[in-house]
């Protein structure tokens, strides 16, 4: 692999950079392949790279049916942060954070991770009583996270409205100053980047039709558009449509997948400093390198497979952005888009074995999963390659839901991810 | 010359010189006239260089005359709070007193010290940034990072309040009809004679489309344009359509759902201050027709961004509707006929036209006959190659594609057109599938989802007579499938004359962007040159929705409108493989950049969401109530009296309450009136507690669980009736029961004979509670025996209070003998103002939520959502008792049964005392069993309700901890960051544990 580096860009630039080559490769499936990851996501990505520099495989195929990133890696507002209530979520935010700490230099691939700062408002009693509990959790679980008042919330983030004849005025809010944003698509092409560096392939416009199994159960391999592939283990990362592939292999999940759209305005100079995030008046705000407001809205409220969805969820958004922020209301929506993402009855993700040996699933992320493509690759990587969970992820099992081992933030929370 | 610029030639044009208007930009006053925008005022009074472009800062000019526009953006400022960036100069029209300022250049326009990006610009490649600025790590945040930030971004984003409104419509029509070329205008008068009602919008000021630029089109055996603005008075005056000019169709959605923004004032130097700024419509359409014609590319050739170089018909819009030329030696570059208009418009005008470059071999057709009739040279086979000038383009470099000596010829300006790309956005947005018309090189709507059409230019309709007879078929026959008693419409439009062009380049041209050179714009505004776009293939980037992403191209404020098929072209060049197999980036609303005040609409400030009154409210408010948000509604916290803080006047109302007594606002819990032959099994089956043997007349406290065991909701019910209940719900808890019950009873209960209606605002409820509750009441109350024997706690009766109709709750929720005196919403006040006119001469007092919590903690009560998180069964918070022990059925028995939810060590609702018997702990706190461990710390617990209990003379808590009811009288810790209260783990129950108050 070539290496990145301002003194290759200078070197290249003097030679029209005819030097560089291909991140990833391109390469035809081969017949059978050690692991197989169906979805070529960040998740995906990450797992297979993982697998190959932690773990010494490196026969491994990542099966996409689309372009890589193409799903909500490509599609999310790219928040990062790790201060979650629970011991099992924080343990899994915050290795997921530090990871990101590191990620550029790791992949040799500017991921622009920004810890600008994610601050999310508290406006009313219950808010500020859920944030205090979060804080104090997160203090004795070692996760940073502090209380601001208004006035400090101001000063971190000056075009906020925090007049108390607002609707919902702002409390305070809980800060965690190492959460903030990075480039969303440069993780998953770092990803595959250097996954394909260590000899993994990446095979885009590979659709997986069908799971096959031997006759004691255990996966043999996927059937696909191109033919089938053997595998000795196969991992399923397919966010929106995990159900779809595991109902191949008659594994029932505890999913549903719901539309949920973002948006940004057009570019302007900065003038937003962090992230911010207010579950009450739900809205989710920050400003890109580009310089476009990036705008999360809510889920519709019917499953879907469309990635679009209707009208009045932008509006319902854009109306708590411009209460929280009125200087606003003349900037530009630029683009909107869609993606489906998959919701467990707890709202944390499931990293785990299944019940078909030499099958492994890591979904469930809903609205969040992207802060946590790092870890949760690493994770699951251990798990595939150890036919064992990793300490981090044990907790993340699908049994979970019949034994009512609940890591429920959204109910301990009432924040979205 | 005229006043209103240099440019501007007599005779010429549609504006009428006596209507002169002045305006500024960058400081400096110029003129123009009524009718035009900024960027046809500027380029009359000869200035091309009106922005600088986002990644090199190259000065750029006026590309187009249009919403696609990617250079001539600037910001418009009518005050400190009106400051708009990003404003296209093609649209804006001017009003007297415009400020216009340009953007992403420092110190000045002409001069930019960003512009050193240019001379680097070998070092700013596709996706330079990811390979560098890494090193050394701490950098990226603090120097990398920001410096890019602020080289970045256009305009700059207002600081102040938005003082304009904003105003909203929706609007149902038979036929939508998007966009008032001739295709759109003839359609809808089709439509409309037809009998349909009809919805007809334009972005433009005015309608006629290309007719604005096309002089030579006869309808009706008038002048192209003059028709359009008559057609669109016949439809205005017709009482079943509505036609909106300066309106864009931004966005399609399911069921033809059509988002539509109109700009009402941006165009006026003095809006009336009761106008809105802008207008939201949300049309849902019978049927669609889209005409939205068809937008010109072009050319990608070294240094094609010079100012002064602009699509053709651009240039003939500026002459032929505005009366301005763009130069005074206008090269042509071209690959369509459509150039050659423009080359013969601008002749006739006394336009130098020193070069039409044709890079086809050997073009046929009239309008190439007519060029060189005109004696203008044309030299086809050849390719523009470069461009000199700074400020302006110079001149041109032409070259024959078959190799040979370049010319330079000067110029002042340089017009091009690559062909036409067919608007397909909005079909595209209804999630039509566009289809590969490989002979005209374009994609065209190709299979339909949604009930629309598409006409005219955008459907590739290229010849105007075509065009209009397939608008007249498409509104008849819309207004045939929407209508029933359509009738057919007598429409006719005789049309002469109109471009019949062919002709198509895409991507980039002969010489142009390899080798040596790099710089020519596919995306000007992203400034993306082929060169970037060959480089993102060559790095792997083989998806053109990679391409997109790695090189930014289409990514602009345009959105890819002038770009996305020269990129495409490009990649599928490098690729080797044919366009259509490359495929398409998606096309996503909105078409163009569109206003978040218009989708806001009036929902701002007190509008944004509508606060819920209580019909007491207004008496709280006389009485000094400080309110809290809970949900949707104000509640009154605490009614502090002078000198008072929160915690005296909570103090105060705590004593006075357990003392004499106190009167709160109940009205705000949740209310359902659930009735039907099986209403008691439906609730028996909802609840855990048991239902079937609630005699009439009597009230349960009752708990509700979801599917997996936990409390979702908990209320008071009372039996009103055999078929009859009143039930209550939490404040915040009351739309989502109502939808958990009614989810329930059409999906898993659905023989069950039941009704849900929601009472909530029916009722007003008002709670008076205290050892002198009945005392207080007794007067008021008629028709019903107040005493213990005959109305003992946790009953119900129907009698009148203050002679109107109640349903009086003996119940308690703060251990006090206690009423809750349900009187219909709209006599609320006065009940209220009664008693408590007798309650307050007996010493009561008011008390809001916090007295409320306070109370009802020191009785141990838990409040959903505080006490519990989603995690908590009721056998965890105590509740045991609540879950009928005989029951075989109801909503998380089986949840319930699930092994963690049996099992040991579960966190469990305890009450905490804090040992130095004065500190109040703090809600949220965690409880662990060693402070002295290292970080992460096991946390067994943590604090859910807290308070200084006046009554108690201490602070009281209430926790879930971890196998908490086996760990009574044990001592616990809560770590704070300096130091660990220590706390003993007690009962819930902290006054008047043997209960007998309630009795009282």
């Amino acid at each position: 692999m070539r290496r990145y580096s301002g003194f290759a860009l200078v070197r290249e630039a003097m030679r029209g950079h005819k030097g560089w080559g291909q991140q990833w490769s391109s390469p035809e499936p081969k017949k059978e392949y050690d692991v197989i990851i169906v979805g070529a996501g960040g998740h995906g990505l990450a797992t297979a790279y993982y697998l190959a520099k932690e773990h010494g495989i490196t026969n491994i195929a990542v099966l996409e049916k689309g372009w890589l990133g193409g799903g909500n890696t490509g599609r999310n507002t790219t928040i990062i942060r790790s201060n979650y209530l629970y011991d099992e979520s924080a343990g899994l935010y915050d290795h997921a954070v530090k990871l990101w700490e590191n990620l550029s230099q790791d992949l040799n691939y500017n991921v622009m991770y920004s810890p600008r700062g994610v601050m999310m408002l508290a406006h009313n009693v219950h808010d500020v009583q859920v944030f205090k509990r979060h804080i104090h959790a997160n203090r004795l679980n070692g996760v940073d996270n502090e209380w601001l008042t208004p006035e400090a919330a101001k000063e971190y983030c000056p075009p906020l409205n925090i007049s108390q004849s607002a609707r919902y005025p702002v409390m305070g809010a809980a800060l965690q100053r190492r959460g903030g944003t990075a480039r969303h698509d440069a993780v998953a092409w770092g990803y595959a980047r250097a996954a394909s560096d260590r000899g993994v392939h990446v095979i885009q416009n590979c659709e997986v039709t069908g799971v096959r199994r031997g006759g004691n159960g255990q996966v043999t391999g996927v059937e696909t558009s191109r033919g089938f592939i053997g595998a000795k283990k196969v991992g399923v990362v397919a966010a929106g449509h995990t159900s779809v592939i595991m109902e191949m292999a008659d594994v029932r999940m505890p999913l549903e997948s719901f539309p949920l759209q973002a948006l940004v305005s057009e570019p302007v100079k900065p003038c937003f400093p962090c992230v911010v995030m207010s579950n009450t008046v739900h809205a989710y705000i920050s400003q890109s390198d580009k310089g476009e407001l990036v705008i999360g809205a809510g889920t519709d409220q019917y499953t879907s497979y469309s990635q679009t969805g209707g009208l009045h969820i932008i509006q319902h958004t854009l109306d708590a952005i411009c209460e929280m922020f009125p200087m606003f209301t003349r900037m530009k929506m630029l683009r909107s888009w869609g993606g489906i993402v998959d919701v467990t009855p707890d709202r944390s993700p499931i990293i785990a074995k299944t019940p078909v040996s030499g099958l492994y699933v890591n979904c469930g992320w809903g609205t969040g999963g992207f802060k946590a493509t790092p870890g949760s690759g690493h994770v699951f990587a251990h798990t595939i390659a150890n036919d064992n969970p990793h300490r981090i992820n044990t907790a993340y099992t699908i049994e979970r839901f019949n034994s009512g081992r609940l890591i429920d933030e959204a109910a301990a929370a009432a924040v979205a991810h | 010359m005229s006043s209103a610029g240099e440019h501007r030639i007599a005779g010429v044009g549609r504006l009428t010189p006596a209507n002169p208007v002045r305006f500024t930009f960058d400081g400096k006053a110029y003129s123009g006239l009524q009718g035009d925008t900024i960027a046809s005022a500027l380029i009359a009074s000869g200035v091309h260089l009106v922005g600088r472009s986002f990644k090199y800062h190259r000065p750029r000019g006026i590309l187009s005359d249009g919403p696609e526009e990617p250079n001539a953006l600037v910001g418009v400022r009518r005050d400190a709070a009106r400051a708009t960036p990003n404003v296209r100069a093609t649209v804006q029209e001017i009003y007297d007193g415009l400020n216009a300022v340009s953007q992403n250049r420092w110190p000045s326009l002409s001069f930019d010290v960003g512009a050193v990006n240019d001379i680097a610009s070998p070092l700013f490649s596709a996706g330079f940034y990811y390979k560098t600025f890494m090193w050394p790590k701490v950098a990226w945040e603090h120097v990398y990072e920001p410096f890019i930030r602020n080289a970045a971004g256009l305009g700059q984003a207002p600081t102040e309040p938005d003082p304009d409104h904003y105003a909203a419509q929706y609007a149902h029509c038979d036929v939508l009809v998007i966009g008032g070329g001739v295709a759109g205008l003839s359609a809808a008068l089709a439509a409309a004679e037809s009998g349909a009602r009809v919805i007809l919008c334009d972005e433009r000021a005015a309608f006629g489309g290309a007719l604005r630029f096309e002089a030579e089109a006869r309808l009706d055996g008038k002048p192209g344009y003059d028709w359009a603005q008559d057609a669109a008075a016949t439809l205005a005056a017709m009482d079943n359509v509505r036609i909106l000019s300066r309106t864009t169709a931004f966005g399609y959605y399911a069921q033809n759902f059509v988002g539509l923004a109109e700009r009402v004032t941006e165009h006026l130097a003095a809006p009336a201050a009761d106008a809105p700024r802008e207008r939201l419509w949300q049309v849902r359409a019978g049927r669609v027709i889209i005409a939205a014609g068809a937008i010109e590319r072009h050319m990608v050739f070294a240094n094609n961004d010079r100012p002064g170089i602009m699509l053709a018909s651009a240039a003939r819009t500026f002459l032929n509707h505005h009366g301005v030329a763009v130069g005074r030696k206008v090269g042509v570059y071209t690959a369509n006929d459509s150039a050659y208009a423009a080359a013969i418009d601008l002749k006739k005008a006394g336009i130098d036209i020193p070069a039409i470059v044709d890079v086809r071999d050997n073009p046929q057709g009239s309008a190439i006959d007519e060029a060189r009739a005109f004696g203008i040279r044309v030299l086809t086979g050849h390719a523009v190659t470069g461009t000199g000038g700074k400020l302006r383009v110079a001149s041109m470099i032409v070259e024959p594609n078959k190799g040979g000596a370049a010319e330079i010829i000067p110029v002042d300006a340089l017009i091009m057109s690559a062909g036409w790309t067919p608007s397909v956005h909005m079909f595209s947005q209804s999630r039509g599938k566009v289809a590969w018309d490989a002979a005209t090189e374009r994609f065209l709507p190709g299979t339909y989802a949604q009930d629309c059409v598409s006409i005219g230019a955008c459907n590739g309709t290229d010849r105007l007579e075509e065009s209009v007879s397939e608008a007249i078929a498409a509104g008849e026959s819309a207004a045939k499938a929407t209508r029933k008693r359509a009738k057919k419409s007598k429409v006719k439009i005789a049309v002469e004359g109109g471009g019949d062009w062919t002709g198509s380049m895409l991507g980039a041209g002969p010489n142009g962007a390899n080798g040596k050179v790099i710089k020519a714009f596919v995306d000007f505004q992203n400034d993306v040159t082929a060169k970037d776009i060959r480089l993102a293939v060559q790095e792997g980037m083989h998806s053109i929705e990679h391409v997109k992403r790695f090189t930014t191209n289409g990514m602009a404020t345009d959105q890819g409108k002038l770009s996305n098929l020269h990129g495409l072209a490009i990649a599928a060049e490098a690729l080797g493989r044919e366009i259509p197999k490359v495929g398409l980036t998606t096309f996503r609303a909105p078409y163009t950049p569109t206003t978040f005040g218009a989708i806001v609409g009036h929902a701002r400030g007190e509008l944004f969401d509508p606060a819920r009154h209580t019909p007491m409210h207004e008496s709280e408010v006389a009485a000094g109530a400080v309110f809290e948000d809970v949900g949707p509604w104000k509640r009154a916290w605490y009614y502090p009296r002078a000198g008072e803080d929160m915690h005296a006047a909570v103090n105060r109302e705590c004593r006075t309450v357990r003392e004499v007594a106190g009167m709160f606002d109940a009205t705000t819990l949740g209310k359902i009136e659930v009735v039907g032959p099986d209403a008691a099994e439906f609730l028996n089956l909802i609840y855990t507690n048991p239902f079937l043997k609630l005699g009439v007349g009597r009230l349960r406290y009752g708990i509700m669980c979801r599917e997996d065991g936990f409390i979702y909701d908990d209320g008071v019910v009372g039996r009103m009736a055999e078929d009859r209940f009143h039930v209550t719900t939490t404040t915040g808890g009351a739309p989502r029961v109502l939808q958990h019950m009614e989810d329930y009873l059409q999906t898993e209960f659905p023989h069950m004979k039941v009704w849900l209606t929601s009472t909530t605002e029916q009722w007003a409820v008002i709670a008076v509670q205290g050892p002198k509750a009945r005392e207080i009441i007794e007067p008021f109350v008629e028709g019903i025996d107040l005493s213990n024997e005959a109305f003992p706690h946790m009953s119900v009766r129907e009698g009148t209070f203050c002679g109107v109709p109640t349903r009086l709750f003996r119940m308690s929720f703060t251990g006090e003998t206690g009423f809750e005196i349900n009187v219909p919403a709209d006599y609320g006040r006065q009940v209220w103002e009664k008693v408590y006119e007798r309650g307050k001469s007996m010493g009561m007092c008011l008390y809001g939520t916090e007295t409320m919590h306070v109370l009802r903690a020191e009785k141990g009560y838990i409040i959903v959502g505080q006490d519990t998180d989603g995690t908590v069964t009721p056998y965890d918070a105590g509740l045991g008792w609540a879950v009928g022990k005989n029951k075989t059925d109801f909503v998380g028995i089986r949840g319930l049964k699930r092994p963690d939810l049996v099992a040991d060590g579960r966190r469990q609702l305890v009450g905490l005392k804090v040992k130095d018997g004065k500190t109040v702990l703090e809600e949220g706190a965690q409880i662990v069993a060693d402070p002295n461990q290292p970080v992460p710390m096991k946390m067994i617990g943590w604090v859910s309700s807290s308070y200084w209990s006046e009554n108690c003379g201490r602070p009281i808590a209430l926790a879930l901890v971890e196998g908490g009811f086996e760990r009574m009288g044990r001592t616990l810790y809560v770590p704070m960051p300096d130091r660990a209260i220590e706390v003993e783990v007690t009962g819930t129950v902290f006054f008047d544990e043997e209960g007998g108050r309630i009795n009282g």
